[in-house]
């Protein structure tokens, strides 16, 4: 299942739809389901990492200067991040903006 | 050289899945079920049947362990009744939607309340749409053959289902009949070993059963009914073939003295053959009566009931359930669609008899054929009729 899952027909599905690549689930885009987005503000950031480890879907990275970024690949935008955050460096905007 | 033996129907199944080698066996017993996994019990305790037998806590879990032992490549039956048969509800859509070939009999038992353990087809009303392959048999010959070719079918590469065999509790699982058992040897060529294409083996992962957000249900779903409907055409060859080693012929619907019969009555399961008794001696009467067995009830089959019936005037259906508030008896109301847009075709109607364990004599059918015979004339502001019932 190399294609994009939105891209797959029926006849394209394993037997039960049956996934027989592992690890494949890092193909899904769970940042469609997204309406409002985490923007971090490095001004206020302490590089303290509570971020990092409170999204739920691990999509917070550490970047080369140590601050920290969501990939908006997979972030949801549930805003676990911006309400854990201690300096209120993360704000949640809706999608539109 | 095939061995004839009288022998509890129950048992006799038993000692089908015994022919069929089947690796797996998760049951929880319930009657009139229950001497279908004992059996089993006892040739998986004494070593005559090399499998896992594992007992569990409810048909919910026997119906979810099948799936696991399927999943891994492994040939697995089960059987249920009733109330199990609900309590499987949710894990038989499972089993379909995987493609994974559990093969079940269901000896039909009426549903509470009142509690009943006696036979209908309520059960196997409350699982028409979950996806299997279902087919109905009229006596304990046709119940052991059934889940032979139930092997042979559900694991065919173009096929992987799981296919219910349908028996009538008591009527059919608790009397006992002369049944031909083939050689193991017959039975070894007729059914070759399960190779499930896509295992579960560590050496070789894949995922099953994964979570289908909306851009992808839809595409399961289909792909599972056209493979439902592919089945059709693997279950003629394997009924075919099935013959052709056994002597022995099944089609999805059988007929008895139809081709030149004006009145038609249809049936499905045990009553068949009581049914039998009253057209041959309405024929011997005179009568142009005929009988109409459904055999296959999933996938259902169209093209051969609306060519078994395109000659007659009138077509009888009687169901042993009850769907309330609709039309009547499910299978009639099936009839009924597959005839609707046909341009020749037989006045339907519908009864509902032999609830609960209720038994339906030959004289009773003859009624039943008379009443549906006047109705055909008279009209009537039924949706169906009750036979049966007391006033
Ligand atoms: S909004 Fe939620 S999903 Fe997105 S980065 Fe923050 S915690 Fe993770
Ligand atoms: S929680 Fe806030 S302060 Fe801590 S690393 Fe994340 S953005 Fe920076």
């Amino acid at each position: 299942m190399t294609n994009p899952e939105g891209m797959l027909t029926w006849k394209d599905l394993e037997i039960g739809s049956i996934v027989a690549e592992p690890g494949n689930a890092s193909q899904y885009q769970t940042g469609d389901w997204r309406s409002e987005r985490p923007i971090f503000d490095n001004s206020k950031c302490i590089k303290c990492g509570i971020c990092y480890i409170f999204c739920p879907e691990g999509c917070i990275e550490q970047n080369a200067e140590g601050y920290f970024e969501a990939n908006l690949f997979y972030c949801k935008g549930c805003g676990i991040c911006a309400r854990e955050c201690w300096t209120r460096a993360i704000t949640i905007v809706p999608e539109e903006e | 050289m095939a061995t004839k033996m009288g022998i509890e129907v129950s048992v006799a199944i038993g000692e089908a899945v015994r022919l069929a080698n089947a690796d797996v066996i998760a049951a929880y017993p319930i009657t009139p079920q229950t001497h279908i996994v004992e059996h089993l019990a006892e040739l998986v305790a004494n070593g005559e049947l090399d499998a896992q037998y594992i007992p569990v806590e409810s048909e919910h879990s026997a119906m979810s362990a099948c799936l696991g032992a399927s999943a891994v490549g492994a040939r697995t039956f089960t059987a249920t009744a009733g109330q199990g048969l609900e309590l499987m509800h949710e894990v038989l859509y499972v089993a379909s939607s995987m493609r994974l070939p559990v093969i079940m009999t269901v000896a039909n038992r009426a549903l509470s309340a009142p509690l009943s353990v006696w036979g209908d087809h309520s059960d196997v009303m409350a699982v028409r749409d979950v996806g299997w392959i279902q087919i109905f048999t009229e006596n304990g010959q046709e119940v052991v053959d059934n889940v032979l070719c139930a092997f042979r079918i559900g694991e065919d590469r173009r096929v992987l289902l799981p296919v219910m065999i349908h028996l009538d509790g008591f009527h059919l699982s608790h009397v006992i009949e002369p049944i031909l058992f083939p050689e193991q040897s017959e039975v070894d060529q007729f059914l070759p070993p399960n190779q499930y294409p896509l295992p579960l083996d560590p050496s070789k992962p894949v995922s099953m059963g994964d979570f289908g957000p909306p851009i992808i249900y839809f595409e399961t779903k289909w792909a599972q009914e056209v493979n439902l409907e592919a089945a059709r055409e693997v279950i003629l060859q394997c009924w075919n073939e099935f013959g052709k080693t056994f002597q022995r012929y099944y089609s999805p619907v059988e007929c008895y003295h139809s081709e030149d019969a004006k009145v038609l009555l249809l049936t499905m399961g045990s009553f068949s053959e009581t049914a039998m008794m009253a057209i041959d001696k309405m024929r011997r009467d005179g009568r142009e009566v005929g009988l109409i067995r459904l055999r296959l009830w999933r996938p259902f089959p169209f093209g051969e009931i609306r060519q078994a019936v395109k000659n007659a005037e009138v077509l009888i259906v009687l169901d042993r359930a009850l769907s309330f508030g609709g039309p009547g008896g499910p299978v009639c109301s099936e009839v009924k669609s597959a005839l609707y847009g046909e341009d020749k075709k037989p006045r339907v109607i519908g009864f509902v008899g032999g609830l609960g364990g209720r038994d339906i004599t030959p004289a009773g059918f003859e009624e039943i054929i008379n009443r549906g015979i006047e109705i055909s004339q008279k009209g009537s502001d039924q949706e169906f009729e009750i036979f049966g019932v007391r006033e």
